[in-house]
């Protein structure tokens, strides 16, 4: 009844009328303490004294903790526990929380935190991607390398080779709501923690280890996120430790939020990379042979990095098919906050990689850049660079149909002659595709529970390991509930995340949220719609498979209906179980990350995208008149939803690899740690003329409901808007562009220069 | 001090309160009302918008950086008092049907900024939203929401100034003087007091640098401070006038100063931030001032009884330092009226709500052919706002030619050398200060040289 419908945001009418709670916003006890943390203003030192004495006496200053009040674990990283929540005697980059403030109001907290005397004997700080290469200064022992056939002898014979260079930043996630936690101590030692997390089950753990007690004594409720984009995959651990430790040693419930400058400064960001490459090709421009060299800047401590980096690595392909290819990867480790987790998760970064390579062989050649990428696209039954076997390739058709609908050849005229006409201002024209992976290429986390209960009126509780943080999950997943049991959405209530509820679950990350939950739930659904059938099948005398549920009713073969919940209420007093577990696994995956060999994917997600903007030559000053996009999302479970995804994606990339400019000084400090000056796209940034379509074909692999996941694959298509600025540039003269992101304004002026020396 | 207003239609009396607390604080930690989010805490992300109406209409104004203080005798409306009953605003109605909500944490102030201009018939989308940032969903379904609520009526019985305001007609409040005279007396005798009009600065004296403002006077209240007087010779802004009243009075006479303020910020900035905190705070990469300083505007101060008009230009001695004596305060500004020569560029990391890099204003006369008077200032350049005199100089009395401007532009580097920062290299500074002299030609020459201007 629902599925497939453009159903709005379960929570649209709490959004917009204020009733929606996120962490903060949660009724706490009158006696609930606030924290904050004091932060190292060096990066990288010993800290050689430390009086606190001034912030112990601030007004309402309850607690302040050191790492040595820590009672168990002073750690808070989600890999290999590299990351003290409160630093231990040395500091690795500026902002690194030192102490702990506990204090009667959150402002009391940030003014006590400010107070501190705090020594630090500097020590050489490693801050940029160069300094790190020159120190060697890297997680794992050196770059990771994956090859197929041997590319410096391809390139060798290739008639034509070309080598380049480029910088891009990385991101703030900029998710509207920070990072908060509350802990509310409980009976036996217990704790509850509301966390705004995308992996509750993280922060379980986190709590746990730092409390000293089984995970059974920690229980994290997430009902949503005020946005999280990769940016609460990891970073929340510190505030919900912070908050547990203080609230066992207070026995008072604690809360922290950060404020947005040091949620900037303390979390990690998109790892910025400088990628290089050699490539030989054809006449045609053929990729024959491809050299390309990935360098990762990714803070002081792991982090998710290495599966970010082998990610950038898995997706250096993107659409193309790469016959000879040498990818080396660096995970540089330097002074500066740990990268993170955003929104395609090193993906972007390769994808970046290659189609800027092609842009390059474009220019380079003087062939037409769509020509280039469809001579170089994939074909069905081709494998990747790691052994995948590509299978439902839709880039190709989705072209055609692309640059058929937003009318290319006819506007790429048009866009020359304005560029002819005009002295000061150039359009930009570009197109580019994206073929991302989904699955987490760590197998053992592509599972999901579910728990399920149908009430005797007929209303259902459905509950998953999925979180929400504005993707739409929990309405897309209701959606599936309401199908299995043929009763409409409003049936189905959508409760919190809860780890006492469904245990051990994955982060709501790497756009698997409704393949992976809406799967376990519908196994939940499905074991308690047969506990029904087969009740009902009883008394009607039928084979429980003769039932159908639809419409709110049950029907048998013979024209027997019964309402749902009458069914329910029927199933109940007959002793039936109306409430059941659901599970699922990825079916079908497997992944050597050191060989960089396998099926590390169950399916490919598919995007093409054309943009148009347009620059001024003596400012830089650009804007984006208008992008058209088709967006695979397999049979989408929800079309408003999935295009809701399509649309914030592609302004999101495009935001990436244009405004969003990170400034680190010389000392490490970030500058730009506020919405004054860290400039996220603004409303009239988007496209003019904005057109997004949906491809709607079904997943060739049996998905839920044959969709496919869409939560990161559309950041990628804000590429085609960096590759329009390289055009307009190129307007400007003969030179190549050598075009770095974000392409800010200076940045655009700067290749103009570039392009014009010619 | 007391406070007294409406809250959603409630009277609102509070007693004794610190005056420099926020509204938002207030709202979310004492009163409940925790609708209205924290984004930033610096009036740039809009999660905080309210709505603030008094008997000169209804405003979005950021609750994160506005005072109690400032808040006696008005109307506030929160996201939370949009509703009548079940019924929801058609704004709201149509957030929810046209997907405007992802992660639902801007929404409020979406919300509540689309609400206010709904109910002042404004439907520039772009700009009543520049200070509302969005991350989850590229601002398409949100802008499509407010397009179909523009066909619905503002719902009967809507009414942000609805309810029984409380008294405040108490003792004079030396703290809140409501004439130039009182502001003058006020001032003289506590001459450090932390003069606040829109708080939109100092705001984050508060809540950034976590600072006391204590003493503090509140000039909002000071209705001598508000007038615009357009004459034929003069035009004299009030100190008080704030940036979105500028905006409307300036634009059929500088129709270019009044796009520059436009993209001043966001309206919720402009709402309540005045001329005159522009100029006083001394910032060299406020907006306003290179623009007056181009159309040679005067200054207006007072001390106790005692006034005096000084070029604006002279205002500004150094980074941090001006001509004012404590206890003196901005009274207005004016300048000539004259042809309308002036051209201001605003150029920033983002179009819309940011801090520029560079603000270059020109106001060039042309006769027959020849430079006759030049006034270009800019901000982004220097410490302080600053005219390029030496560029004036070489123009003036030369042919109005591109030759001309191609031979004055080596100029630049007498009168500026710009620093590099978070929001532009000091290369880029000197070379889009010296194009915007070829840009200013180029229009002058009826060629388009706007990004905006281009269609599709």
């Amino acid at each position: 009844m629902s599925l497939g419908h453009p159903l709005p945001h379960d929570s649209g009418r709490l959004h917009v009328t204020g009733e929606a709670r996120y962490v903060d916003d949660i009724p706490t006890p009158a006696n609930c303490l606030h924290l904050a943390f004091g932060l190292s203003d060096v990066a990288r030192g010993v800290i050689t004294h430390a009086d606190l004495s001034k912030v112990r006496q601030s007004p309402g200053v309850v607690d302040v903790l050191t790492a040595i009040d820590l009672p168990h674990a002073n750690d808070v990283s989600p890999s290999v526990h590299d990351e003290p929540m409160l630093a231990q005697g040395e500091v690795f980059y500026h902002g690194q929380p030192i102490f702990l403030v506990v204090a009667t109001s959150h402002l009391a907290a940030r003014k006590a935190a400010r107070k501190a005397k705090i020594t630090i004997d500097p020590r050489p700080a490693i801050l940029t991607i160069d300094e790190a290469m020159e120190a060697d200064s890297r997680f794992e022992g050196g770059p990771v390398i994956w090859a197929r056939g041997d590319a410096a002898d391809a390139i060798q014979s290739a008639p034509h080779t070309l080598t380049g260079s480029f910088e891009m930043g990385g991101q703030e996630h900029f998710y509207l709501e920070g990072q908060a936690a509350l802990a509310i101590p409980q009976e036996a030692g217990d704790m509850l923690v509301h966390s705004s997390t995308q992996h509750p089950t993280e922060i379980q753990h986190k709590v746990a280890e730092a409390l000293g007690v089984p995970m059974h004594g920690i229980r994290v409720e997430t009902r949503r996120m005020g946005g999280g984009f990769g940016g609460k995959e990891s970073q929340g651990n510190a505030l919900a430790v912070a908050c547990a430790v203080a609230a066992r040693r207070t026995g008072r419930p604690c809360k922290m939020r950060y404020d947005r400058d040091d949620d900037m400064v303390i979390t990690g960001k998109r790892h910025d990379f400088r990628i290089s490459y050699r490539a030989g090709v054809d006449g045609d421009g053929r990729l024959l042979g491809l050299e390309v060299t990935q360098l990762a800047r990714c803070g002081w401590s792991q982090d998710l990095s290495l599966p970010v980096a082998d990610r950038a690595m898995l997706h250096a392909d993107n659409a193309y098919h790469l016959p000879a290819v040498r990818i080396e990867s660096h995970r540089l480790k330097t002074n500066t906050a740990s990268a993170t987790a955003f929104r395609g998760f090193g993906g972007p970064q390769g994808v970046l990689g290659i189609e800027r390579i092609l842009d390059h062989v474009a220019a380079a050649r003087g062939l037409d850049p769509v020509q280039v990428r469809r001579v170089n696209f994939y074909r069905d039954g081709q494998t990747t660079h790691y052994g995948q076997t590509i299978e439902g390739f839709h880039v190709p058709a989705m072209t055609d149909a692309l640059l058929d609908r937003a009318d290319y050849a006819a506007r790429r005229a048009k866009v020359d002659a304005f560029n002819a006409d005009h002295p000061i201002l150039k359009k930009g024209l570009a197109y580019s595709p994206v073929k991302f992976g989904i699955s987490f290429t760590l197998t053992h986390l592509n599972q999901a529970g579910a728990l399920v209960h149908v009430y005797a009126d007929g209303s259902i509780r459905m509950n998953h390991g999925g979180t929400e943080m504005g993707q739409g999950l929990f309405q897309k997943v209701a959606q599936v509930a309401a199908r299995c049991f043929g009763v409409p959405v409003e049936a189905v209530r959508i409760t919190a995340t809860d780890t006492a509820k469904v245990p051990n679950t994955s982060a709501t990350a790497a756009s698997s949220g409704s393949d992976l939950n809406g799967m376990a739930v519908q196994a939940a659904c499905l074991t308690i719609r047969e506990r029904i059938a087969e009740h009902i099948a009883e008394l009607w005398g039928c084979a429980a498979g003769d039932i159908t549920f639809e419409e709110n009713k049950l029907c048998g073969p013979e024209g027997q209906t019964l309402g749902f919940a009458k069914a329910a209420a029927s199933a109940y007093e007959a002793r039936v179980s109306l409430s059941a577990t659901g599970f699922y696994k990825t079916p079908d995956i497997n992944w050597d990350r050191m060989k960089g060999q396998g099926r590390p994917f169950l399916y490919f997600a598919h995007g093409v995208a054309l943009t148009e903007v347009v620059i001024d030559a003596l400012t830089g000053e650009n804007r984006i008149l208008r992008t058209d996009i088709l967006h695979d999302a397999g049979s989408s479970l929800n079309p408003a939803l999935d295009i809701g995804q399509v649309e914030g994606g592609y302004v999101q990339g495009a935001g990436w690899l244009t405004t969003e400019e990170l400034v680190w000084d010389g000392k490490g400090q970030l500058r730009t740690h506020a919405p004054s000056t860290y400039k996220i796209p603004a409303c009239s940034d988007r496209p003019r003329i904005f057109n997004v379509d949906l491809w709607d074909q079904p997943n060739q692999e049996d998905t839920i409901f044959r969709s496919k996941a869409v939560g990161e694959p559309p950041l990628m298509l804000g590429i085609s808007a960096w590759l329009a600025l390289a055009d307009a540039v190129s307007a400007c003269g003969d030179g190549y562009h050598a075009l770095n992101a974000p392409a800010t304004a200076e940045e655009i002026l700067n290749a103009i220069e570039r392009v014009r020396a010619g | 001090m007391d406070i007294a207003f409406l809250l959603n239609g409630e009277s609102v009396t509070l007693r004794d309160v610190d005056p420099t607390r926020t509204t938002l604080d207030w709202l979310r930690d004492t009163r409940g009302l925790t609708g209205t989010k924290e984004g930033c805490n610096e009036g740039d992300c809009g999660a905080c918008t309210i709505m603030v109406a008094d008997a000169h209409g209804a405003k979005a104004v950021n609750a994160c950086i506005l005072f109690l203080g400032q808040l006696n005798g008005k109307s506030l409306t929160t996201v939370e008092g949009l509703a009548q009953g079940d019924q929801l605003h058609p704004i709201q109605e149509a957030m929810v049907e046209r997907h405007g909500s992802q992660c639902g944490f801007c929404t409020p102030g979406i919300t509540m900024s689309l609400t206010a201009a709904h109910l002042n018939g404004d439907q520039n989308h772009d700009d009543v939203l520049a200070g509302n940032l969005c991350r989850c969903t590229g601002y398409a379904p949100i802008i499509r929401a407010a397009d179909d609520a523009t066909h619905e009526a503002v719902p009967k019985g809507f009414d942000p100034c609805a309810g029984t305001m409380p008294d405040t007609a108490d003792e004079k409040d030396p703290t809140r003087p409501e004439t130039l005279d009182e502001l003058a007396h006020a001032l003289m005798t506590s001459p450090h007091s932390t003069l606040i009009a829109g708080a939109t600065d100092v705001g984050l004296w508060a809540t950034k640098a976590l600072r006391d403002l204590n003493p503090v006077i509140f000039l909002n209240g000071v209705k001598d401070l508000k007038d615009i007087h357009i004459r034929d010779d003069k035009i004299r802004i009030g100190a008080g006038v704030t940036l979105e009243n500028l905006r409307g009075a300036i634009a059929p006479h500088y129709p270019h100063f009044a796009e520059m303020l436009r993209r001043f910020a966001s309206i919720q900035v402009r709402n309540v931030a005045t001329v005159g905190g522009n100029i006083a705070n001394g910032s060299p990469i406020g907006d306003t001032p290179p623009a007056l300083i181009a159309l040679g505007a005067t200054l207006h101060l007072r001390r106790g009884s005692e006034t005096r008009a000084i070029p604006l230009e002279d205002f500004f001695i150094d980074y941090g330092k001006q001509d004012r004596r404590p206890g003196e305060f901005v009274e207005a500004i004016s300048f000539d009226r004259q042809p309308d020569r002036l051209r201001v560029y605003k150029l920033s990391k983002r179009f819309d709500q940011d801090i520029s890099a560079v603000l270059g204003a020109f106001n060039i006369a042309v006769n027959d052919g020849t430079v006759e008077d030049a006034r270009i200032a800019f901000g982004g350049m220097a410490g302080i706002p600053k005219r390029a005199s030496h560029v004036e100089a070489a123009l003036i009395g030369k042919s109005w030619s591109e030759a001309t401007i191609r031979a004055v532009l080596p100029m630049f580097e007498k009168d500026f050398t710009p620093m590099s920062d978070m929001r532009a290299s000091a290369s880029y500074r000197m070379e889009t200060a010296r194009n915007l002299l070829l840009r200013y030609w180029h229009e002058d020459q009826g060629l388009t040289a706007s990004v905006l201007e281009v269609q599709p």
